[in-house]
């Protein structure tokens, strides 16, 4: 995808006509805060920074459906730091409740019930354990019924909420509270990421893309993009997560950064099922620096260095940008 | 008005169609599923303004119900069995949500074993969740429930969920003569839904169904919702006095049956009643002053009715098509509870009958009977009985032995 802003690749399918208008710097970014601070999540929370980035995109005529996670004590009553209105529903069904939401709101537009200008758009956001586990069948059901919504998962490799155990998103070697490093099993978590991307986009929706808090432009420009979109937009947020990574809460852009420039985390977008990748670093920096940092890989380093796991991380990376082309 | 041969999910479709409903979430199963494919119909002709989805399980099911309800549309949905118990959780969420949703419980045996025909542990499951729940015995019943169940649930002083339940099978594929009401006549019972609560829209953002930390917030919803239940009794008999009114119809939270003038009483549900009201005929022609009454609200649990109606009586048999493993019949236990406090009070026997569908004879409802009347004699009630005949015990043996276990 050129950085005009250009809608090209509609084929007819869904596509308002407009053409969005792309921010260039940091400085473009809305000034206005739609989630207020005071919230109740950990200092340095790299999915919080990433929501607040996603509101100002999304605005305030939203209304957010939470599954259980960490987000779900944004809102307690009865406070709220939202500017728009909210409804949890459980761990396994936001997408459902979305679906509920927006269907109810067509019929009640539909049938002169319900001022057009009342109209809201239905924002789902779930944590990974939600997202990459639990919800997995609302989810593909919703992309499925091509319901017009917007899907927000903060992704911070574990059941965060619950104090960090494995979830379907823990990354190879991480140690989890429920893969705790040890004499029998020394890697920690023996299982892969799943790709929940591709799992996604096999259901080819509108709008794909993984974001990162720590390129907010990429971020807001995904959200512009995807508005023109009547149907699913989806949104994988890799969050870092300071107590559940074992870093400093000053260090979540630093991480959030440094996924992205060792090809961790791949910044990229998928329109009707089409991947292109946004942010290709000019150079890979080495995994090593990404993990090093964190108290979820220590035990790769000390006592003793896991060469082949962590050459393992590492080919595993290069195997992912070779098979894009995308490797210089 | 006019008179059709309605099957009870046929029955049930024509009540969801009188009321409206703006929105109807799906998920197939059976006996349940004739319902959902009616509607479907129906929808498709044109005939109904509805939006309809089938959603991927009954948990997204009831979630959407529930999300459709609290965005302001009137919502229905269906289910049995195995379904209600996959959307278990959000049973106990939708009725915090304070919303006013009707769903039809077309009662279905629990597995294990897997099976297909009635009895009642799928929806007394749900006896805790705020579901309020009208339990049917014919099909004119289930259509005329529906419409009040509506009326009931939108009513401020309620705002609650219902679960309207009908028994798969015996109910939900016999046919019986339903008087369908014009819709003109509906709409005078049952105005348009106009909610003041819970809402959706982008001039007054609103927080539903956030957070609570601490007991003391988490009790005061729910105590709040044990209130709400509470006043459906008071608002159920105008309901039911609007509804006679409006269509000539009385149903009460119970209903009685040879109860006056009754020694002996008989309590059950559902459309096994009918069999129960004919084994009372029989009794009455063998000189016994047998009775029965029929549970027809059952949340909330009406006590102060129960009591007026059984506590005089000599004695009084519940007969549970349903079973509590280790305790027992759960209606036996809820009626018990009513009566404990009562000066006077009735010899309260406990039978276990009719799960999975299996028939309660006229030989079954005899020994019921008689236990009844022994039970008086020797002030002895006995421990729950497990209703089984000689003739199934043989059956059964053979069966083993065919299994290679005799």
């Amino acid at each position: 995808m050129a950085g005009n802003g250009e809608i090209k690749e509609d084929g007819g399918k869904g596509v308002k006509d407009m053409v969005m208008e792309r921010i260039k710097s940091i400085k473009d970014i809305p000034p206005e805060e739609n989630m207020l601070p005071g919230t109740p999540a950990c200092a340095g929370c790299g999915g919080l920074l990433a929501l607040r980035h996603c509101m100002k995109a999304l605005g305030r005529k939203i209304v957010i459906v939470n599954a259980a996670g960490c987000f779900t004590l944004l809102t307690i009553y009865p406070y709220t730091p939202f500017k728009n209105s909210w409804l949890y529903t459980a761990m396994a069904c936001a997408p459902a409740g979305a679906q509920g939401i927006r269907d109810a709101l067509d019929i009640l537009i539909k049938k002169g019930r319900l001022d057009p200008e009342e109209d809201l758009k239905v924002v789902v956001l779930t944590g990974d354990g939600s997202a990459y586990d639990m919800s997995l069948s609302s989810t593909s059901g919703a992309i499925n019924r091509n319901l017009d919504f917007y899907y927000i998962c903060y992704d911070n490799e574990s059941y965060g909420n619950t104090g960090v155990q494995w979830s379907g998103a823990t990354p190879f070697a991480s140690k989890t509270g429920t893969t705790p490093p040890g004499r029998i099993c020394p890697i920690g978590s023996e299982l892969a990421k799943k790709d929940l991307f591709a799992i996604w986009n096999s259901h080819k929706p509108p709008y794909l893309a993984t974001i990162s808090p720590a390129h907010p432009v990429d971020l807001i420009n995904k959200f512009k993009k995807a508005e023109q979109y009547k149907g699913p937009k989806l949104f994988i947020a890799l969050s870092p997560c300071p107590p559940g990574w074992g870093i400093d809460s000053s260090y979540t852009v630093k991480l959030a950064k440094l996924a992205v420039d060792t090809g961790v985390w791949a910044l990229k977008e998928a329109v009707f099922g089409v991947v292109t990748h946004t942010v290709v670093p000019k150079r890979f920096k080495q995994v090593e620096e990404y993990l090093q940092v964190q108290g979820r890989f220590a035990h790769l380093f000390k006592p003793v260095r896991q060469e082949a796991a962590l050459n393992k991380i590492q080919e595993e990376v290069n195997e992912y940008w070779n098979r894009h082309k995308l490797l210089l | 008005m006019r008179k059709e041969m309605l099957t009870g999910n046929a029955a049930a479709a024509w009540g969801v169609r009188l009321a409206e409903v703006d929105y109807i979430p799906v998920y197939p199963i059976t006996p349940q599923t004739e319902i959902i494919e009616t509607l479907a119909k129906w929808i498709s002709d044109g005939v109904m303004d509805s939006r309809y989805v089938t959603m991927d399980s009954e948990h997204s099911m009831l979630t959407a119900a529930g999300s459709a309800s609290a965005t302001g549309a009137r919502a229905f949905t269906a289910t049995s069995s195995q379904g209600l118990l996959y959307g278990f959780e959000m049973l106990y969420a939708v009725a915090g949500w304070r919303v006013p949703l009707v769903m039809v419980n077309v009662s279905r045996g629990l597995s294990s074993p897997i099976t297909l025909e009635p009895d009642h542990n799928d929806v007394l499951a749900a006896r805790d969740t705020g579901f309020l729940q009208i339990h049917c015995e014919t099909c004119q019943e289930v259509l005329d429930s529906i419409l009040m169940a509506y009326r009931l649930a939108e009513d401020e002083r309620v705002l609650l969920p219902i679960i309207v339940n009908l028994d798969g099978f015996y109910l939900s594929f016999t046919r019986e003569p339903v008087a369908v009401p014009d819709v003109e006549q509906v709409r005078n019972f049952l105005p348009l839904y106009q909610p003041k609560h819970a809402f959706f829209k982008a001039s007054q953002p609103m927080a539903q169904s956030a957070a609570v930390l601490g007991g003391s917030s988490y009790s005061y919803f729910k105590y709040q919702m044990h209130m709400a239940s509470q006043n459906a009794l008071a608002v159920y008999k105008e309901v039911c006095d609007e509804f006679e009114t409006g269509f000539g119809r009385n149903y009460d939270t119970i209903e009685g049956y040879m109860l006056d003038g009754a020694e002996y009483v008989l309590i059950m549900t559902n459309s096994f009643s009918t069999l129960g009201k004919a084994a009372v005929n029989n009794a009455r022609e063998r000189g016994i002053k047998a009775g029965l009454l029929r549970l027809r609200l059952v949340r909330p649990f009406p006590v102060a009715d129960l009591k007026a109606a059984i506590s005089r009586k000599k004695a009084v048999a519940v007969i549970d098509q349903n079973i509590s493993i280790g305790k027992g019949g759960i209606l036996h236990s809820e009626i018990a509870s009513c009566l404990y406090n009562e000066k006077h009070r009735p010899l309260l026997l406990s039978f276990i009958a009719g799960l999975g569908g299996k028939n309660i004879s006229p030989d079954e409802f005899e020994f019921i009977i008689n236990k009844i009347v022994t039970g008086v004699d020797t002030e002895d009630a006995g421990t729950a009985q497990l209703i089984y005949t000689d003739k199934e015990w043989q059956e059964m043996g053979r069966l083993k032995r065919m299994a290679g276990k005799g």
